[in-house]
């Protein structure tokens, strides 16, 4: 099958490759990028699980193909964390127990990254119909959307990033319900 | 079995108390790799030279496969095998099956000669990608011969019903009936008998990863490994060798972590089989990864789907003397883990009432559908669902409060036997209740629903209690058979712990463990607590199956019991050896030394004392100072075997103890009904449970969270939906609903702890949550609501259609 050269900027890094027109976004960047942070769910767009940024949006890249992005930047899970420094979101979603198995994590932070650059003080009811397009089967909901808040709570008062330190055992008691 | 013949129990523990880390929420051991997206997970692996595979699914629900032409994909850009069913029938045996008489009704794992559901696989191709398996797959030509489809379960049983399995001669794979007690006598003495009439249907743990599965054999020696997300019941893998034709000693199965499972990767082998099969045929590693769709429509693990037609025998008072169930359960076109899921019901099948003998009929119905598998409750939450259904349209047909009616049956001695012989451990059902009527504002919103009342709004609150049994044994799989007898099972769990010469400790476990639950975390709690150290800082292993030791895997909430017994057994091997080291060091006698803050000391003199990694260091490097009976290294291991099982009697009159350690909560959702659009939303939600000491409660509430979800899927939305001509309607998630954030309401969690006094610091099994619960209580919230109309919904999911038609049918009446 034809292969089409396209240009896409993942987490700040431009790459050029040449992909099949029907190879999906999603494959793309687990396959050919080594991005296996993006998950598939569903497969038809419904739960959410493969979401990416793309050009700041949110999009399902299960039902992207990867020729629709060439030009654009995309966002992943891997962009979040700083090194040995997580994003706030993610050390939020860690605290409040926002993940069991971890399989819509990724998609869920990307959507909560979005969801904050757009209201950067949502309410728990705000988080809670933000993230009705992304499923999980494990929390119920309740603790995603309080980490939410959380996350976003601190990076408005621009204690964004948790220090290594921090991340121990000692200080980082989970809140209790 | 007599009560006075009944093997003792074990001895009761003492637990300690001022713990350090056990009941602490500290954050998730295994959360920072999952949180950058590092998880792992089988569709992340890269086994060098790797190819792909993928399944051709039957369109029919039953249907003789004609004739299969696979010329075309043969030759197709990028294959490198196709293998029809034919094909896999020559290279493995049937598939690991647990039900009765698998001969009848042989299960492999591609169809030969017929289908038998819509999705089962018919043909596997192997080829370069994913992509190109698939088009290969379109190139493939079956013939098939349709056959006249069996749906409904009562037409399955019906003579002259054509037949889902011929050999079998019926399509009743399993009937029998059980008296516990003296039912008749009971029901005689009866004031009143309360009958109902009731439908489950199937719905499935749906986790958002699909099974997969890399099989990679090297034929210059014999040997498999299988990289699978399922597969937790490691003791059993010699049945999955078996099936590939291997020696089970040449199988080495490799676990990965899962992106759930609520019970659906629970023995779920076919993708590793599949896997395994390809990898030998093309001398390659494979990789098989269900998509959604064979997840939905072909993972051997649909949840239950009942017909019940039950009687309870009262008395005027509310007291509850007897029980009759009679059940038809549709299991599908095989029945991989027989009627395991009404041994598992007849676990707490009085839930928590001292309801005095029961009556248990069960016929198992074979039709053209996906098979049952696990999914979270294994039975026993159908089981809940109905006598709660019960003892709530006794309340009401007696004018008992719901609150009194349960007060008036509560079990309150314990160790307290059931009529079938099942053991609990431990409760205080009235402590839970209070908590619940307290945390949830009872009496607040019985007027708030007085009040909508007089407004004309249909407002609902759905008291129920129930248990959640935890840690099996796996008595439950056969005592339904008198003849072949078995022992009883141990279900044993293994854990290795290492002090390397830092004092640094590894925690090596031995099964599948990680599905979303939290092992890692329970056991970093476990061992820090055992020796004084910070959680963060234990290292963890998962052991593949070579060298393994004795495992069973999460299942049946039995894992951080099981991983708790084994821990205690290695510390304290552990701290045997590190003492006889110590008293060697300090020159004292061994009985002159207490374990204290991480070292060992001499009692009444801790300035005497040496740390874990001072007395590590010296084993690891120095064994020449130590006598002849020290070894070198710092390493233990124990195998915990199930504390407290017995044997069932020869006439299965009392079923032994298999299930001892019984957890219980009490559900409140407070509902509306949208009379004119069948919707029921929620105003209030409030789950109290007692699952005995908590090791972490963050995580437990995540559980009874994450599982009362499901329980709102079960209640409301999801349903694998088959038509007439047996085709799959839901098979996808546009069709197959599952809650959002929108459908959740804002829970409140309570907890009360109730330690078992069995266990290694009291704990009992949580994983299954609050889906044991969630479905009975949202059922009678819903009739709550409508009982002013006369309404009663009998049949779950209640969706807007069933909701508006059991309207429309009492204004017909």
């Amino acid at each position: 099958m034809n292969s089409h050269d396209i240009t896409l900027t993942v987490n700040g890094r431009v790459t050029k490759i040449s992909v099949e027109p029907r190879k999906l976004l999603v494959d793309v960047l687990r396959e050919d990028l080594g991005l296996t942070g993006t998950h598939v769910g569903c497969e038809h767009g419904v739960c959410g699980t493969c979401t990416v940024l793309l050009d700041g949006r949110s999009i399902r890249s299960c039902i992207c193909f990867a020729v629709q992005a060439d030009g654009a930047e995309i966002r992943t899970v891997e962009s979040l964390a700083s090194g040995a420094q997580l994003h706030p979101l993610q050390d939020a979603f860690w605290e409040k127990q926002g993940l069991q198995c971890g399989y819509c994590t990724p998609g869920m932070l990307m959507r909560s990254v979005e969801l904050i650059e757009e209201n950067p003080k949502p309410t728990l009811q705000d988080v809670r119909d933000g993230i009705a397009g992304n499923l999980c089967r494990c929390t119920g909901y309740q603790y995603i959307c309080e980490a939410v808040v959380a996350a976003a709570d601190r990076m408005r008062d621009g204690d964004g990033h948790d220090s290594g330190e921090n991340q121990r055992a000692a200080s980082t008691e989970a809140s209790t319900p | 079995m007599t009560a006075t013949s009944r093997p003792a129990p074990p001895p009761v523990r003492e637990h300690k108390d001022n713990l350090k880390w056990v009941g602490k929420s500290i954050r998730r051991i295994e959360d920072p790799k999952f949180l950058r997206g590092r998880g792992g997970y089988i569709g992340d692996l890269v086994v060098a030279n790797m190819l792909h595979s993928a399944v051709l699914h039957s369109p029919h629900a039953h249907a003789v496969i004609k004739s299969i032409d696979t010329t075309r994909a043969v030759a197709a850009e990028g294959v490198h095998a196709v293998i029809t069913g034919r094909d896999a029938a020559e290279l493995t045996d049937p598939m690991p099956d647990f039900g009765p008489n698998p001969a009848a009704h042989t299960w492999r794992c591609l169809a030969v000669d017929k289908v038998r559901y819509v999705g089962e696989g018919v043909v596997v191709v192997v080829a370069d990608n994913r992509y190109l398996a698939e088009d290969a797959l379109a190139l493939i030509d079956v013939e098939y011969e349709p056959l006249p489809p069996v749906v409904d379960p009562m037409q399955a049983l019906e003579p002259g019903t054509p037949l889902v399995h011929d050999a079998l001669g019926s399509n009743q794979a399993y009937e029998r009936s059980f008296d516990f007690g003296d039912v008749d006598k009971d029901f005689a003495e009866a004031d009143v008998i309360i009958t109902d009439h009731l439908r489950w249907h199937r719905s499935g743990g749906q986790p958002l990863e699909t099974v997969g599965a890399i099989g990679d054999y090297d034929v210059s020696n014999g040997q498999m490994v299988i990289h699978c997300n399922s597969l937790s019941f490691t003791s059993y893998l010699f049945m999955v060798a078996g099936t590939l034709r291997i020696p089970a000693n040449k199988l080495d199965m490799r676990p990965v972590p899962a992106g759930g499972s609520f019970g659906s990767k629970l023995f779920a082998t076919k993708c590793a089989i599949i896997a395994g099969m390809c990898s030998r045929v093309v001398g390659r590693p494979v990789s098989y990864l269900e998509d959604r769709y064979e997840n939905i429509a072909n993972c051997d693990h649909h949840g239950s789907d009942r017909i019940y037609d039950v009687e309870l025998a009262v008395m005027r008072d509310g007291t509850i003397r007897s029980i009759k169930i009679d059940t038809v359960d549709d299991y599908g076109a095989y029945i991989q883990f027989g009627v395991g899921h009404h041994g598992n019901a007849l676990a707490q099948v009085v839930g928590p009432y001292t309801i005095g003998s029961v009556r248990y009929r069960v016929r198992a119905v074979l039709t053209n559908k996906n098979q049952q598998g696990a999914y979270r409750g294994f039975g026993s939450e159908v089981n809940n669902w109905m006598l709660e259904q019960l003892v709530d349209k006794a309340a009401r047909e007696l004018d008992i409060d719901p609150v009194d009616i349960r007060r008036r049956n509560y079990i309150r001695r314990f160790p307290y036997f059931i009529p079938t012989g099942n053991v609990y451990d431990s409760g205080n059902y009235d402590a839970v209740l209070d908590k619940a009527l307290a945390l949830c504002g009872y009496e607040h919103w019985r007027e708030v629903q007085a009040k909508a009342r007089a407004e004309g709004r249909y407002l609902g609150i759905g008291l129920i209690a129930a248990q959640e049994r935890s840690v099996f044994s796996a008595t439950e799989f056969w005592f339904w058979f008198d003849e072949p007898t078995a022992p009883v099972t141990s279900m044993p769990e293994s854990v290795t712990l290492n002090v390397d010469a830092t004092g640094g400790i590894t925690a090596t476990l031995y099964s599948q463990a990680f599905w979303g639950n939290s092992p890692e975390t329970m056991v970093a709690q476990l061992v820090a607590e055992e020796f004084d150290c910070d959680p963060h800082d234990v290292s963890i292993v998962y052991q593949g199956s070579r060298n393994g030791l004795p495992a069973t895997g999460p299942g049946g909430s039995r894992t951080t019991v099981m991983l708790a017994g084994a821990i205690e057994g290695a510390t304290a091997k552990i701290k045997a050896k590190a003492t006889r080291a110590a008293a060697h060091l300090l020159e004292v006698d061994v009985e002159d030394l207490e374990w204290a803050n991480g070292g060992i000391q001499v009692k009444g003199a801790p300035d005497a004392r040496k740390t874990l990694g001072e007395i590590a260091v010296l084993l690891h490097l120095f064994k020449h100072s130590f006598p002849d009976d020290i070894e070198s290294g710092l390493e233990e291991s124990k195998v915990f075997d199930h504390p407290y099982t017995t044997m069932p009697s020869a006439d299965r009159k009392d079923l032994g103890v298999f299930y001892p350690f019984m957890g219980h909560a009490c559900h409140i959702p407070v509902v509306e009904v949208d009379i004119e659009s069948g919707a029921v939303s929620f105003l209030d939600y409030t789950a109290v449970h007692d699952c005995g000491t908590l090791v972490n409660p963050r995580s437990l509430a995540g559980h009874i969270l994450g599982g009362t979800t499901q329980g709102i899927g079960t209640a409301l939305h999801e349903e694998f939906v088959y038509d007439d001509s047996g085709q799959l309607l839901s098979a996808s998630y546009l069709d197959y609903l599952m809650p959002t954030s929108l459908e959740m309401p804002e829970m409140k969690i309570g907890h009360h702890e109730t330690p078992s006094p069995y266990t290694p610091y009291g704990i009992k099994g949580g994983g299954e949550g609050g889906r044991m619960m969630a479905p009975a209580a949202i059922n009678v919230a819903v009739n709550d609501a409508l009982a002013p109309l006369g309404v009663r919904l009998t049949e779950l999911p209640m969706t807007p259609e069933r909701v508006l038609a059991a309207i429309r049918n009492a204004r017909a009446t």
